[in-house]
């Protein structure tokens, strides 16, 4: 990419840093951040302060719509209102990683309670220790249900749960046997739901809202813990689920899997993960940096994110527009940039609904395996939600966000019209610093200047500059991230 | 209209659960009266069928093409280990996977091996937001319609003169450059391809002439969106579109009569449509739901169930009765759901071989058995 708007690089590189570790940033915000600088402001990312969005009690008392959390869209939405309001979207980003990873869905649970739940466990813990992290992700209630661990018997095992914690959310294929697999989960028998056999007939007992409003609790059973000497990857003992993470997590196959996911996510584009048995990771060293900070660091994840946004490797160009956005992020980047909401209103499941039209339906993943991410969000249907989805939002003249980049260019004109280039430069930069390729900006150029006379004091101007937003936001570019 | 048009498949999708109990009546059953205190059709309402068996009251406009024989009835559609999840349960009716997750779609799959290519990008068209799973396979271009007359890119620039020049420009910055990268090319062509898409199905209301007039509710207008899109000849061969609104878990008795009265005028005004054009015998429908519902009503409503109808429609229809309604003996319930007696994919085995011409095999997984309900086997 080259550099088209007349920013100085250190704001180009907070710029990247914020649409890696949030949804990207208004104009304001990335003057904020640039007081601090690069380093400051990752200083902060680790030391986030108050999120200031809507505290969940007063969305259930005065939206009362937004808390039918019984179904998916109505707990997707409630994510989706927190990640455009928030003031820490660190944790957030964080969140979704997690979510990706540890793809827990609404289609079996039902229950959207038991998934925020899960999501509000993954902003606490999903910086720091994996293993903290694992522990409390095989107490989840979310989670148990979703892989069946409370049939997994210490007479009967299944082996669901036991075999998705080393396959899909620790370690990946070829680092274990079958045998591992069993062992895993005889260690895991027992962890369960309070009280299941009245869970169980609630859950056959389908109707609206199957599982009522009673949360659902962990609760280890000792009676059906299988206590018999276990081997596991090399080691044998009288092992619990405890001593089974804490085997997983000394392996360097865990750091390597880990590293390797948080490089799809806040790097670039990685493979699809069936294929990452058969071929190496694109970026060894970037892999090995995270693998070192991991063990230096007590297993904290926050550290290899650390390590990773220090590096120059993060900061070459190379490593910057590398990913496909997913859906979430451009939906919430775009809101984002247009203002956000004040108060949780229909638009909220609009986002949430267009997200998943676009493939990615929050709290609901197709399976375990998650959302492949890169290219696999982008098909001529996808296309077509994304482009108009970001478009109408820029069209907007009510939204704040809007008008406030309006006004800053107003501001800097302040005399008669604004030339077409000129205009072009400015929106890219008003919208976040973003940077488009050469033939992009011509194009942009080519519209602009066929608007004629652009006066930003006029409506019709105001008008113009929104459709300039709009077309931005269809660039190849807004594509990426 | 004398060319010999290509066979198309249209998917008529009832998403929530139609309530096969209320929509096929066993109305002189008294098993069903007994099961059914709240949320009964009673013998006022119901429209008489044959074999003890009634329509719904909202089904009258379906009624009259059941009479032409153009309706197959198959009862006790389902698949092993039903699933009462409405997500799960439409995700196996979309992959034809039951047994796990599947990973394509059943007709994106179908529409790979009608145009391997991928050089039609109107070969399938969806009429909904967002792209059912049914239709999603990698590679595969579908254009995804929500309103024909204004659908396409930057529809939301404001003036006409605005969106001419965004979409001139969207045209040039789509087109690949040079080095620009893979994921660039990527993004440039599949932009291009929906723009395409959007440029040849503007045509379609334009060349549309008829003096049908379709209902005004979604089904309807999506069904009437088919048929311009048909008559336009652009190649398309499957269209798909949805019903929503069928989880009656209250009020059931009114919901779903509305309902039906909505799908049945719809198809009524699409055949007579089709009759006008003289375009009837290349198309065959398919109305599916996720599954029927509780045997046992809930008071007002019905929860999820298993077993439940499906409906083929067309010319090449041999009208009838498919497989058998399953049995209402509380003994030969499963959980108290009907159990299903016919799996689907032998559903699409017949759609897909004898419709469509494809090779059925390898997209549901193994041999079905077939219900066989054209009149000619084709291909």
């Amino acid at each position: 990419m080259t550099t088209a708007a007349k920013t100085g690089t250190e704001l180009n590189l907070i710029a990247h840093l914020l649409r890696r570790t949030g949804f990207g940033a208004t104009w304001d915000e990335l003057q904020e951040c640039a007081a601090l600088g690069y380093d400051g402001t990752i200083d902060r990312l680790f030391n986030p302060g108050e999120p200031e969005h809507m505290p969940s009690d007063i969305i259930r008392r005065y939206h009362p719509d937004q808390s039918i959390t019984q179904i998916a869209p109505s707990s997707g939405s409630v994510w989706m209102y927190r990640m455009t309001t928030t003031k820490t979207p660190f944790e957030e980003k964080i969140a979704l990683f997690w979510h990706r990873i540890f793809a827990t869905g609404q289609t079996k649970l039902i229950q959207g309670k038991v998934m925020l739940t899960q999501i509000e466990m993954f902003r606490q813990f999903g910086l720091g220790s994996f293993r903290d992290l694992l522990v409390q992700l095989s107490q989840n209630p979310a989670m148990i249900l979703w892989l069946d661990n409370q049939d997994n018997h210490k007479d009967n095992i299944n082996e669901n749960y036991g075999r998705e914690i080393l396959e899909l959310f620790a370690m990946g294929v070829g680092n274990y046997s079958e045998e591992d697999i069993k062992e895993c989960s005889r260690a895991f028998t027992g962890w369960t739901i309070a009280n299941m056999p009245y869970m169980s007939i609630r859950m056959r007992n389908n109707t609206l809202r199957p599982y009522g409003y009673v949360a659902w609790q962990y609760r280890f059973d000792p009676d059906d813990h299988d206590e018999g000497e276990k081997t596991f990857l090399g080691e044998t003992g009288n092992f619990n689920g405890d001593d089974i993470i804490d085997i997983i997590c000394k392996n360097e196959a865990t750091p390597r899997f880990i590293a390797r996911h948080l490089y799809h996510h806040f790097i670039a584009d990685e493979l699809p993960v069936p294929q990452w048995p058969f071929e190496g990771p694109k970026d060894p060293e970037a892999i090995q940096l995270m693998v070192d900070a991991y063990f230096a660091n007590d297993y904290n994840i926050g550290a290899m994110l650390r390590a990773v946004f220090e590096s120059d490797m993060f900061k070459s160009e190379a490593t910057q527009y590398a990913r496909v956005k997913a859906p979430v992020e451009l939906v919430v980047g775009t809101l984002r940039l247009a203002g956000g909401f004040d108060w949780p209103t229909q638009d909220i499941f609009k986002a949430t609904a267009a997200c998943s039209y676009m493939g990615q339906a929050l709290l609901a993943p197709v399976s375990v395996e998650g959302w492949m991410g890169g290219e696999d969000w982008i098909s001529t249907g996808s296309m077509v939600q994304r482009i108009n989805f970001a478009s109408d939002a820029m069209g907007d003249l009510t939204k704040k966000g809007i008008k406030a980049i309006i006004d800053r260019v107003s501001e800097r004109h302040p005399v008669g019209e604004v030339a077409p280039m000129a205009l072009v430069d400015d929106c890219l930069e008003l919208l976040g610093a973003l940077q488009v390729e050469p033939d992009t900006r011509k194009g942009l150029f080519t519209y602009a200047r066929a608007q004629g006379e652009i006066n930003p004091r006029t409506n019709e101007g105001a008008r113009k500059i929104a459709s300039v937003l709009q077309l931005i936001v269809s660039t190849r570019e807004y594509q990426l991230i | 209209m004398a060319k010999q048009r290509e066979k198309v498949l249209v998917i008529v999708q009832l998403s929530g659960g139609n309530d096969y109990l209320n929509c096929i009546v066993p109305w002189e059953d008294p098993r069903y009266r007994d099961a059914r205190i709240g949320v009964r059709i009673t013998e006022d309402e119901v429209i008489p069928l044959d074999n003890g068996l009634g329509l719904n009251p909202g089904m009258s406009a379906f009624k009259e093409l059941y009479d032409q024989e153009r309706v197959a009835i198959i009862h006790g559609i389902g698949y092993p280990t039903p699933s009462r999840s409405h997500f799960r349960s439409m995700d196996i009716w979309h992959t034809a996977t039951p047994d796990r997750v599947g990973e394509q779609g059943w007709l994106g799959q179908a529409v790979r091996q009608l145009d391997p290519s991928g050089s039609n990008v109107v070969t399938a068209v969806n009429f909904g937001n967002g792209l059912p799973r049914a239709l999603a396979a990698p590679g595969v271009p579908v254009a995804s319609v929500g309103n024909l007359e204004d659908y396409g890119l930057l529809t939301g620039m404001s003036g006409a003169a605005q969106r001419e020049q965004a979409l001139s420009a969207f045209s040039r910055i789509y087109t690949p450059g040079v080095g620009s990268g893979m994921v660039m090319d990527y993004l440039g062509k599949t932009g291009l391809d929906a723009l395409k898409g959007a440029d040849i199905l503007k045509q379609a209301p334009k060349l549309y002439e008829s003096t049908v007039e379709y209902p005004d509710n979604p089904i309807a207008q999506a069904l009437k969106g088919v048929a311009q899109v048909h008559f336009a000849d652009l190649g398309t061969r499957v269209f798909y579109t949805v019903s929503g609104g069928w989880d009656t878990h209250t009020n059931e008795v009114t919901l779903q009569r509305g309902l039906w009265e909505e799908v049945s005028t719809g198809l009524r005004a699409f055949y007579q449509d089709l009759e006008e054009h003289d375009l009837g015998p290349e198309v065959t429908i398919l109305v599916f739901s996720e599954f029927g519902r509780r045997v046992k009503d809930n008071g007002n409503g019905t929860d999820h169930g298993s077993g439940g109808v499906s409906f083929v429609i067309g010319d090449a229809v041999k009208g009838g009765h498919y497989s058998e309604y399953p049995s209402l003996d509380v003994g030969r319930l499963i959980e108290g759901d009907l159990a299903y007696n016919f799996d689907f994919r032998g559903l699409y085995t017949d759609l897909l071989e004898d419709w469509l011409g494809l090779d059925a095999q390898e997209i549901v997984g193994g041999n079905f058995e077939k219900i066989s309900p054209f009149v000619d086997a084709v291909a």
